[in-house]
């Protein structure tokens, strides 16, 4: 015992010693980078979500939406640029976490887009919370992510308190279904989006189920949804299981309308789905390509592709970071720059409430056609 | 409960359909067993490859839902030779190169199934990163069609649409329905005869009763455990085959859940035994339909479980018990 303590005391003491060593060194680099907007070359901002996995598309719509603001920051900056550093969670909230503590470690990363999920937010949030590394997710919409008191934490879009509401108003006055079946797929964000769905169209619902993420039979659930007798189905989801339960449904013969979310609006929903997914309507928080086309247009020319789910939601979110760097802000100060932001972006006036959220919000319809994903207009 | 009995045809027919699927992936664990005591961990990518080569197939040769009675019949021939020779090569591969490297050096069971956990994984990244790897060789963009997006679930034109054929109850058994059941039933049958009657089928019945008399007997034990796993392999591709017809949509990690289920089947029917991985299939996939029709949806893979735990706490060796070697009937 004594002898342990021998070692014990000495190893003790240079730990402390070298502890106090990196702390010195952590402030020294802050210090310098906080002392003037000039010095703040070489940042990062950080991308986090799902950039490869089965729901890699998403991410990757956002990523674009990310790059392009950065591009436009660097174009003006060509001798002070900004970094993107990706942090690819595989939208897995098991490797979120460790991703989370990547990033604060990296004392270049200002601020985060993402993440992406509300899953992954769940797990990473708070970890950036106490490390004062300011996020804006573009894309995760559980309502209950922004009543948690994190400081850092705020979202460039309507939650699902918004579009939950938005999807039953749907469902209710244009459908004008009068038996709506309700399922999610038992994830923070299906389930959550599907609760406030069953909440508004109250004794309507004629059935509810649940599936399992990677689920690929869904035999019984299409046995219920059928049995019901259901004209409506609102799922609460992503595609890689939206795409293969409507896929069965119509090969069971089912003829309602299919009614899924933000968690949906991708392309490889129709490759996958082909035919069966005619006619589905996807409610989002995202605002079609009509409403900011030189956002749109600079997007084709990049990518040769039309702007996709959260694309906009992406160049915003990273647009108000790189405000921040160009008005000298660090990880310290960013958190009330973002606060006080107040702009026009491309998808809406950019501005938070007290909790975090997105102070004006719209809901947009959008339907497959022809296997395309096409606007029907705003929720009202 | 009421719910149960209403929808009792729909639930039997969509848990035999699903079922049969179960039983020919269950073939495959339980012949390998028999004749190595080897649980075969990696027989799950073995079914995925073949559905992916039915998938490929049916795109190459253009499949579409208007094509004529000949196209179809064509089409899907073309699908099942494709996935069952590609499910036979990487079964006989994973013999070649996993386990009879091992098998010569005398290593323990235990290795065996870790070297099993392991081409699991790599047979499955692969598949995962198909567009990384064809992209090595510059292929991704001519191959596109066929790697692109390779962790994303990839969908297969549908050739025949389900049309209802007849009714039980008030559920539509569609065409689809019919072939999965009755297809994979003849096959089965067809294996059965085999193992009972060929030259080859006693071979992997003397090496399962016996390895040591049947090799002093003159029983080639490698050639018997390599035909072991391509009948395996092929079984999975049938399985392959009618699983793309029914669901019709497959990723790289889509054999996992499959193989469990399977392996559970062939636990259940008797590992070992050929007639109880067909049972224990069948049992299986109604027991979920019915499970979640009693409690819900989400329980389903609870009641499965729960059904296998009871049923080998009262027969240790699952309903049929363990005798590949002793099949004679």
């Amino acid at each position: 015992m004594r002898s342990t303590l021998k070692f014990a005391v000495p190893i003790v003491a240079a730990a402390l010693a070298l502890g106090a060593c990196g702390t010195k060194g952590g402030d020294t680099s802050s210090a310098g980078a906080s002392g003037g907007s000039q010095a703040a070359c070489d940042l990062k901002i950080g991308m986090f979500g799902a950039l490869t996995g089965p729901n890699a598309n998403l991410g990757i719509y956002i990523q674009n939406g990310v790059n392009l603001a950065l591009d436009d920051y660097n174009k003006k900056h060509p001798n002070c640029q900004v970094k993107l550093e990706n942090y690819d969670s595989q939208g897995d909230p098991t490797q979120a976490p460790g991703l989370a503590k990547k990033a604060i470690d990296d004392k270049k990363v200002v601020g985060i887009v993402g993440p992406a999920f509300s899953g992954e937010s769940k797990a990473a949030d708070p970890l950036f919370n106490e490390a004062g590394l300011v996020t804006i997710t573009p894309s995760a919409t559980n309502p209950k992510l922004a009543d948690n008191g994190w400081k850092t934490f705020f979202r460039a879009l309507g939650n699902d308190a918004t579009q939950g509401p938005a999807a039953a108003k749907y469902i209710k006055d244009t459908l004008k279904a009068t038996k709506p079946f309700v399922m999610d797929d038992a994830s923070e964000y299906g389930k959550g989006l599907a609760d406030i769905v069953r909440q508004d169209l109250g004794s309507a619902v004629v059935g509810n189920d649940t599936i399992q993420q990677k689920q690929t039979d869904f035999s019984a659930s299409v046995t219920k949804v059928k049995a019901s007798g259901a004209d409506a189905l609102f799922y609460g989801g992503y595609s890689p299981e939206a795409a293969p339960l409507i896929k069965q449904l119509r090969d069971a013969g089912w003829k309602g309308t299919f009614v899924v979310a933000d968690g949906v609006k991708d392309q490889s929903f129709i490759d996958n789905a082909k035919t069966a997914a005619e006619g589905t309507i996807i409610t989002c928080p995202c605002v079609p390509a009509d409403v900011a086309p030189e956002f749109a247009a600079a997007y084709k020319a990049k990518f040769g592709q039309d702007p996709n789910t959260y694309s906009g939601e992406g160049y915003d979110s990273a647009t108000i970071l790189l405000d921040g760097i160009a008005a000298g802000k660090t990880r310290a100060t960013m958190v009330d720059f973002v606060k006080s932001y107040d702009k026009k972006g491309v998808t809406k006036q950019l501005k938070f409430d007290a909790k975090g959220e997105s102070a004006d919000i719209k809901v947009y319809a959008y339907k497959v056609e022809n296997g395309k994903i096409v606007s029907v207009g705003e929720i009202k | 409960m009421q719910y149960l009995f209403d929808n009792f045809w729909a639930l039997t027919i969509t848990g035999l359909t699903l079922g049969a699927v179960y039983a020919l992936v269950a073939l495959g664990y339980t012949l390998v067993y028999g004749v190595l005591r080897l649980i075969n961990f990696a027989h799950s990518e073995v079914f995925m490859y073949g559905t992916f080569a039915a998938l490929w197939v049916v795109t190459f040769l253009g499949g579409n839902a208007t094509g004529s009675i000949a196209q179809v019949i064509f089409w899907i021939a073309m699908m099942f030779v494709a996935a069952m020779a590609m499910s036979g090569l990487i079964a006989v591969l994973l013999e070649r190169f996993a386990y009879r490297p091992l098998r010569k050096r005398n290593a323990p069971p235990l290795i065996a199934l870790i070297s099993a956990i392991g081409a699991s994984f790599v047979l499955a990244e692969i598949m995962g990163l198909r567009e990384k790897i064809t992209g090595w060789f510059g292929l991704d963009t001519p191959l596109a069609t066929y790697v692109r997006n390779s962790r994303n679930n990839a969908g297969m034109p549908e050739i025949i649409t389900p049309q209802p054929v007849f009714t039980l109850g008030d559920y539509a058994v569609t065409n689809v329905d019919i072939f999965v059941i009755v297809g994979a039933i003849a096959i089965m049958i067809m294996l059965d005869q085999f193992v009972k009657r060929s030259r080859l089928g006693r071979g992997i019945r003397a090496v399962a009763q016996d390895p040591e008399s049947a090799a002093l007997m003159g029983v080639n034990r490698d050639r018997v455990i390599q035909v072991t796993f391509l009948v395996g392999g092929v079984m999975a591709g049938a399985a392959a085959a009618f699983y793309m017809l029914k669901i019709g949509i497959t990723r790289y990690d889509a054999g996992f859940i499959l193989g469990v289920k399977a392996f559970t089947a062939a636990v259940l029917g008797g590992i070992g035994n050929l007639r109880g991985a067909l049972l224990g299939g069948f049992v299986l996939g109604l027991a979920e339909n019915y499970g979640s029709a009693i409690v819900g949806t989400e329980w389903k893979d609870v009641v499965a479980f729960l059904l296998l735990v009871v049923i080998l706490l009262f027969r240790p060796t699952g309903l049929l018990g363990e005798s590949l070697g002793k099949a004679r009937a």
